[in-house]
C-alpha cells in the first residue's frame, strides 16, 4: 500500500504515542509547579504553548522561583536549547524541497521527542516525498498532550499534595533511554553516548547548562573520529534500528 | 510586565535555533563529514540529559547505590530497550521499577 498524507500523519501520531506517554507526567507536574514557583497562570500557559519546550521550561521555572532577571533566564533557555540547532541541521535535507508555510510549523514542533521518533522514520525505507506528514502528526500529537497536561497540573495538581516529590521526573529519563538504546548498534555510537554521559555528570556544575553542549559536542566527536579509524563498516552505522516501532 | 519580556524572548531564542537552519535550507550545503557527524547527536545529547538526572537526582551529590531509585530505573530501561526493542514497554516497565524501588525504599 502507498503512503498517503493521511497514513503518514497517523503512522507519526501512532509511533510517538510512548513518547507521549514518557510526557504526560513531565507536563502535569510543570503547571502543578508553576504557580507556587512565581509564574502566572498566563505565564504558565504562554511558557507551554508559545515557548513549549520541556526541560528549558523547567530550568526557567526553578530560575523564576530563584528570583533570576529574565535576560539571564532567555540566555540559559538558549544555551539549553542549543541541542536543536543540530536537530535541525540533520533533518535540513529533509525539509529543503518543503515551502516555509511547512518549514515554520515544522520547526516550531522541533521537540527532543519528535526528532528522535522523526529521524528514524527518514531513515527507513521505503522512500517517500510525503514524510513530512509523518512529522506534522508526531508534532501536532506531543503539541496538544503538552498543553493538555499543563492545563491539568494547573488546575488539578493542588489538589494532590505532594505530587511533585513522587520522582515523576523519571519518566522523561526513561523516554530517553528508551531512545537512545535502538542506536546503540556500533561501537562509536556506544562511545559517544558513554563519552557523554560521563561529561554530562562531571561538567554538570557548569553555568547556565553549559556542560550539556560541551559532553554532546564531545561526545559527537569521538563517535565520529572512532568510526573514522578502523570501523569500515560504514553501511552498519547508518542505519537505525527499527526497535521501538509500535 | 518583565513576564511578557521573559516569555517573548524564550520563544524567540527557541524557535530561532530550531527554525534558523530549515529557514536558510536552499542556501545552506552540510558537508558530508558533517552530516556523518551529524548522525551522533541524539544519542549523544540524549544521554548528556539523563546521566547526571539518573546518577544526582538532587542535582547535587552523586548517588551510585541501590538506594537511587532512578539508577535502578534507568538500568531497568537500558535492559528491557535492549531485550524487547519495545519503546513503551521500556518506558512502561521501567516507570514500574522505579516506582517499586520508592516503594521498597518507603519513599512513596
Amino acid at each position: 500500500m502507498n503512503p498517503t498524507p493521511s497514513s503518514e500523519f497517523w503512522a507519526g501520531v501512532r509511533e510517538t504515542f510512548p513518547l507521549v506517554v514518557g510526557a504526560i507526567p513531565f507536563g502535569i507536574i510543570f503547571g502543578t509547579l508553576a504557580e507556587s514557583g512565581g509564574l502566572s497562570l498566563w505565564a504558565a500557559l504562554a511558557f507551554s504553548a508559545i515557548v513549549f519546550a520541556g526541560s528549558a521550561q523547567f530550568i526557567a521555572l526553578g530560575m523564576v522561583s530563584a528570583g533570576a532577571s529574565w535576560p539571564i533566564i532567555i540566555l540559559t533557555t538558549f544555551v539549553v536549547n542549543l541541542r536543536h540547532l543540530l536537530y535541525s541541521t540533520t533533518l535540513l535535507r529533509q525539509v529543503r524541497h518543503l515551502p516555509q508555510r511547512w518549514r515554520v510549523p515544522l520547526a516550531f514542533g522541533l521537540t527532543d521527542e519528535t526528532f528522535a521518533v522523526v529521524v528514524r522514520h527518514y531513515e527507513l525505507p521505503p522512500a517517500s516525498e510525503l514524510k513530512h506528514w509523518y512529522y506534522l502528526g508526531s508534532a501536532a500529537f506531543m503539541y496538544l498532550n503538552w498543553q493538555l497536561c499543563t492545563l491539568i497540573g494547573l488546575t488539578f495538581g493542588r489538589l494532590i499534595p505532594g505530587i511533585e516529590h513522587w520522582g515523576l521526573d523519571f519518566a522523561m529519563s526513561a523516554s530517553f533511554i528508551g531512545i537512545v538504546v535502538p542506536y546503540l548498534k556500533s561501537r562509536p555510537m556506544f562511545a559517544a553516548a558513554l563519552v557523554s554521559g560521563a561529561l554530562g555528570v562531571a561538567l554538570y556544575d557548569l553555568p547556565n547548562k553549559l556542560g550539556l553542549i560541551l559532553a554532546t559536542l564531545a561526545g559527537v566527536a569521538i563517535g565520529f573520529l572512532l568510526e573514522g579509524s578502523g570501523n569500515p563498516s560504514k553501511p552498519e552505522n547508518r542505519t537505525f534500528a527499527v526497535a521501538g516501532e509500535g | 510586565m518583565s513576564e511578557v519580556w521573559m516569555v517573548s524572548g524564550m520563544f524567540l531564542v527557541t524557535f530561532l535555533v530550531r527554525y534558523l537552519p530549515f529557514g536558510l535550507a536552499g542556501a545552506l550545503r552540510i558537508p558530508e563529514p558533517l552530516e556523518r557527524a551529524l548522525r551522533y547527536v541524539p544519542p549523544a545529547v540524549l544521554m548528556a540529559i539523563v546521566a547526571p538526572a539518573v546518577l544526582m537526582p538532587d542535582g547535587e551529590a552523586l548517588h551510585w547505590s541501590w538506594e537511587n531509585p532512578h539508577l535502578v530505573g534507568a538500568l531497568a530501561a537500558f535492559g528491557v530497550g535492549w531485550w524487547k526493542q519495545n519503546l513503551l514497554l521500556t518506558i512502561v516497565a521501567s516507570l514500574a521499577i522505579f516506582f517499586g524501588v520508592r516503594m521498597l525504599l518507603g519513599a512513596a
